[in-house]
C-alpha cells in the first residue's frame, strides 16, 4: 500500500511517515500543495494523507485541482479547525474523511484502514458476517450460531459498523461520528458502556469473544484466532 | 418556579428578521409614527392658530370698525342734542339722511307716538324694544330693483319727551365679508391638514424605511454575513452619512473578525502542532518493542495528560470562537425533541450504570432553529455535569412549549447551586468544589452560553428542590 503525506511541517511529516512505514505503509513525503498536487497527479498512491494549511497552495484548492484532473484517490484531510462547517467544507473538497489536530496516531491508523478498505469497493450486500454472527440487514436482525440475539436500533447500527470494519480497530471517536453523528467527545465514557452492552448481548453465553477492547485505540470486532479458539 | 433569574444577554446570530409592517398595531408603535403623529399634531396647531390670527384680523376688524363708527356717529349726535336740543337734533339726522352716501348708517327720530321725525328708516323696525341700549336689527334696503332685508347693528336712545333716537348700520356687507373669509379659512384648513397628514406619512415612511434599512443590514451582520452594508441612496443627508458611519464601522469590524480569526486559527495551528507532535511522539515510542511495561504505563499516562491539556485548550478555543462569532456553524431547523432523544439514547446506558434514572420528556414538534452540533454539545455537558455532581436519583431531559419561545430543561437530584454561586459558575474555569479533585475543566456551562447566545437563547438556572435544574431558552421557529 502506497501513501502520500502532505505536510507542511517537517516534524510531524517525519513522525507521520516514520508511524506509518512501521505500520506497512510505504509513505512519501511532499512539503507543500504545489509539490503534492504534482506526486499525486503522477499517481500511484493508495490514499493520501494532507494538510489544510499548506504553503504555496491550500490544501483544500490542492484536493479540488486534483478531483479536477478525474483522480478519485481517497484523501484524508488533517486540519486544526475543528467546526461542522470546516468539516463539511473540507468534504465538499473532494476529501473522504477529516481528522482534527492533534489527533492520535492510532486514530489516524484506524481512519486510514477504513478509506483504503471503502477504496478497495465492498459489494452492496444484504448480509454481513463474522465467524458465526450474522447480521441480516434487510429484516434487521442479528443471530450468532443460528441462536436470534434481540438488539435495540441503535445497538444494531452500532454492530453493523463493527461488523463492516471487522479485524479492524474502530475508535469511539469514529463511532460517535458514524453510528451517532456526533463530532465532539462527551467527558463521560459514554461509547464503553453501550459497547460494553453489545458485548454482553453477542459474545457473554458463547465461549469465544469477538468484540475485543484494544487499549489505548478502540475497539476491533473479529474472528476467534485459530489457536486461541482450540 | 421561584427561582432567581440569571439571564444570559442575547447576541442575535440567528434572529428571525422582524418585519415592522407586520400589523397596525406594530406600526403605532414605531417611533416613526409617533414622529409623524406628533409632527401632524404640531403643524394641525400651528396652521389652525394662523388662521385664527388670520380670521381675527380681517372679519372681526370689520367688524370692530363698525362699532367704533357708530361710536363716533352716536357721540357726534349727542353733542349736537347738547348744544341745540332736539331740534338741532331732528336738523341733523335729517341732513344726514338725505341721500345715499354709501356708508350703510341708518338714522330714525321718532315722536313719543312711534311716528318718523326724520332720517332714512321708514318705520321703528318691529320687534325692537324702545329703550336706550344696543341692538341689532333688521331694515329693509334697496339694491337695485328689489327690497332685501339686511342685517343691522346699533343703538337706541330715550330722548327726554319720550321722543325715540335709533342709530345703526347695515351690516350686510360685513357679514358677507365674515362668511366668505370663514368659508375660505376653512377649506385652507382642510387643505393644509390633509397636505400635513399626507406629508407626515410619506415623512414616516421614507423615514421607516431608511431605519428598516439600517435594521436589516444589521441583522444579516449579527447573523453572520459581515460583508453585509448599508444601501446608500447618494443625497448625502444624514441618512446616508449615518449609513456611511455604520458601514465605515462594519468595515473595521470586519477587519478586526478577520485578523482575529486569523490570530485564533494561527494559534490553533501553531500550538496545536507541537501539541500534536509531542502525542505522536510518545505514540510512536509505544509501538516500539523495546518499551518496558513499566515505561509503557508512564508513557500511556503522559498521552493522558496531554489529552486533557488538548481538551482544554480545544474547550477555550471552542468558546472563544463561539462568542466572538468567528466559529461558523451551519443553522437549520431543529426539532428540539429529536436533539433531546438522540443524546438521551446516547447517555441512558452510563446513566444507569452510575446509578441514575435518565427519562426523558419531549413535547413534540418543538422547533428551533439553530446548529444540531452545538446544541447535542451544549446538552451533553449538561447530562456530563449531572452524571458528575448528582451523584443518583432522577435526571430528566425535558422539552416543552414556553409562551413565545421553546425550552430544553435539565433537572438533576443532587445538591444543586446555591443561589450565590449561580452566576459565577459561568465564567471560565470555574469550579464549585474547592478540593478540584473531580475531572474537568471549569469550562463545560461556559461553552453552553457561549452556545445559548449564539442561539440568541438564553440559560437559567433555578432550584429543583432538591438540585439544580438548568432551563434553556430558545425563541421557537413557528413554520
Amino acid at each position: 500500500m502506497k501513501l502520500l503525506v502532505v505536510e507542511d511541517d517537517r516534524e510531524t511529516a517525519l513522525y507521520l511517515a516514520k508511524g506509518l512505514s512501521e505500520s506497512g505503509y510505504t509513505v512519501d513525503r511532499a512539503g507543500d500543495g504545489r509539490e503534492g498536487l504534482f506526486l499525486a497527479t503522477g499517481g500511484g498512491y493508495d490514499a493520501i494523507v494532507l494538510d489544510r494549511m499548506l504553503p504555496s497552495m491550500d490544501g483544500l484548492a490542492m484536493l479540488g485541482a486534483l478531483r479536477a484532473a478525474g483522480i478519485s484517490t481517497p484523501a484524508l484531510i488533517l486540519s486544526a479547525l475543528g467546526s461542522v462547517d470546516d468539516r463539511v467544507k473540507g468534504l465538499r473538497a473532494g476529501g473522504d474523511d477529516y481528522l482534527v489536530k492533534p489527533f492520535a496516531f492510532s486514530e489516524l491508523l484506524a481512519r486510514l484502514e477504513a478509506l483504503l478498505r471503502r477504496g478497495a469497493g465492498t459489494a452492496a450486500t444484504t448480509k454481513l458476517r463474522v465467524a458465526d454472527l450474522e447480521l441480516d440487514l434487510l429484516t434487521r436482525t442479528v443471530r450468532r450460531r443460528d441462536k436470534p440475539i434481540d438488539v435495540l436500533p441503535r445497538e444494531f447500527r452500532l454492530l453493523e459498523y463493527l461488523m463492516r470494519n471487522a479485524g479492524h480497530v474502530v475508535t469511539r471517536t469514529m463511532l460517535l461520528e458514524h453510528v451517532w453523528d456526533y463530532h465532539f467527545d462527551p467527558q463521560t465514557n459514554v461509547i464503553d458502556v453501550h459497547v460494553s452492552r453489545l458485548r454482553q448481548k453477542i459474545d457473554k453465553s458463547f465461549d469465544s469473544p469477538l468484540l475485543h477492547t484494544v487499549r489505548g485505540a478502540g475497539y476491533c470486532l473479529r474472528p476467534p484466532e485459530p489457536q486461541a479458539s482450540r | 418556579m421561584s427561582a432567581e433569574k440569571l439571564v444570559a444577554p442575547t447576541l442575535g446570530a440567528w434572529a428571525a428578521p422582524r418585519r415592522v409592517f407586520g400589523n397596525a398595531q406594530r406600526l403605532l408603535r414605531t417611533h416613526a409614527f409617533r414622529l409623524a403623529a406628533l409632527y401632524f399634531l404640531v403643524f394641525a396647531v400651528s396652521v389652525l392658530g394662523v388662521l385664527l390670527f388670520v380670521y381675527w384680523t380681517s372679519a372681526d376688524f370689520v367688524e370692530r370698525q363698525t362699532e367704533a363708527t357708530l361710536d363716533a356717529e352716536i357721540t357726534g349726535l349727542a353733542e349736537q342734542y347738547a348744544q341745540r336740543g332736539l331740534s338741532g337734533l331732528v336738523q341733523i339726522v335729517a341732513a344726514r339722511s338725505a341721500g345715499d352716501r354709501g356708508d350703510g348708517m341708518l338714522y330714525l327720530v321718532t315722536d313719543p307716538s312711534g311716528a318718523p321725525l326724520a332720517g332714512n328708516i321708514a318705520a321703528w323696525p318691529t320687534g325692537v324694544p324702545a329703550r336706550t341700549g344696543r341692538l341689532s336689527f333688521s331694515t329693509a334696503a334697496r339694491v337695485k330693483e328689489r327690497i332685501e332685508a339686511h342685517p343691522a347693528q346699533g343703538a337706541s336712545f330715550i330722548i327726554p319727551g319720550n321722543y325715540r333716537l335709533l342709530v345703526g348700520r347695515d351690516i350686510s356687507d360685513a357679514t358677507g365679508f365674515r362668511n366668505r373669509v370663514r368659508t375660505t379659512l376653512v377649506w385652507a384648513g382642510l387643505v393644509a391638514l390633509g397636505v400635513g397628514l399626507l406629508g407626515g406619512t410619506a415623512m414616516s415612511r421614507n423615514l421607516l424605511r431608511r431605519v428598516e434599512q439600517v435594521n436589516r443590514t444589521s441583522e444579516r451582520v449579527m447573523a453572520g454575513n459581515l460583508s453585509d452594508r448599508v444601501p446608500l441612496d447618494g443625497t448625502s443627508d444624514e441618512f446616508d452619512q449615518l449609513a456611511a458611519n455604520l458601514n465605515r464601522m462594519l468595515d473595521q469590524i470586519e477587519r478586526l473578525m478577520t485578523a482575529m480569526r486569523e490570530v485564533t486559527d494561527d494559534v490553533a495551528h501553531d500550538l496545536k502542532t507541537p501539541l500534536s507532535r509531542l502525542r505522536v511522539r510518545l505514540e510512536l515510542a509505544l509501538l516500539d518493542p523495546a518499551v518496558g511495561s513499566g515505561q509503557s504505563e508512564a508513557i500511556r499516562a503522559a498521552i493522558d495528560e496531554a489529552d486533557r491539556l488538548l481538551a482544554t485548550f480545544n474547550a477555550l478555543l471552542s468558546i472563544a470562537e463561539l462568542e466572538s462569532g468567528a466559529r461558523r456553524e451551519e443553522s437549520e431547523a431543529l426539532d428540539l425533541s429529536e436533539v433531546a432523544r438522540s443524546a438521551a439514547e446516547l447517555y441512558e446506558p452510563v446513566a444507569e450504570e452510575k446509578g441514575f434514572v435518565l427519562s426523558l420528556a419531549a413535547e413534540p414538534g418543538v422547533k428551533v432553529r439553530g446548529s444540531r452540533h452545538l446544541l447535542s454539545q451544549a446538552l451533553a455537558n449538561l447530562l456530563d455535569n449531572a452524571l458528575k455532581y448528582a451523584d443518583r436519583g432522577e435526571i430528566q431531559i425535558r422539552v416543552q412549549r414556553g409562551e413565545g419561545c421553546a425550552a430544553l430543561e435539565v433537572t438533576d437530584r443532587g445538591q444543586g447551586i446555591a443561589e450565590a454561586d449561580r452566576e459565577t459558575v459561568f465564567d471560565r474555569f470555574v469550579r464549585l468544589e474547592r478540593s478540584r479533585s473531580t475531572p474537568g475543566n471549569g469550562l463545560g456551562l461556559s461553552l453552553v452560553r457561549a452556545v445559548m447566545r449564539r442561539h440568541q437563547g438564553t440559560i437559567e438556572l433555578a432550584d429543583n428542590r432538591p438540585g439544580l435544574r438548568v432551563r434553556l431558552e430558545f425563541p421557537e421557529l413557528v413554520t
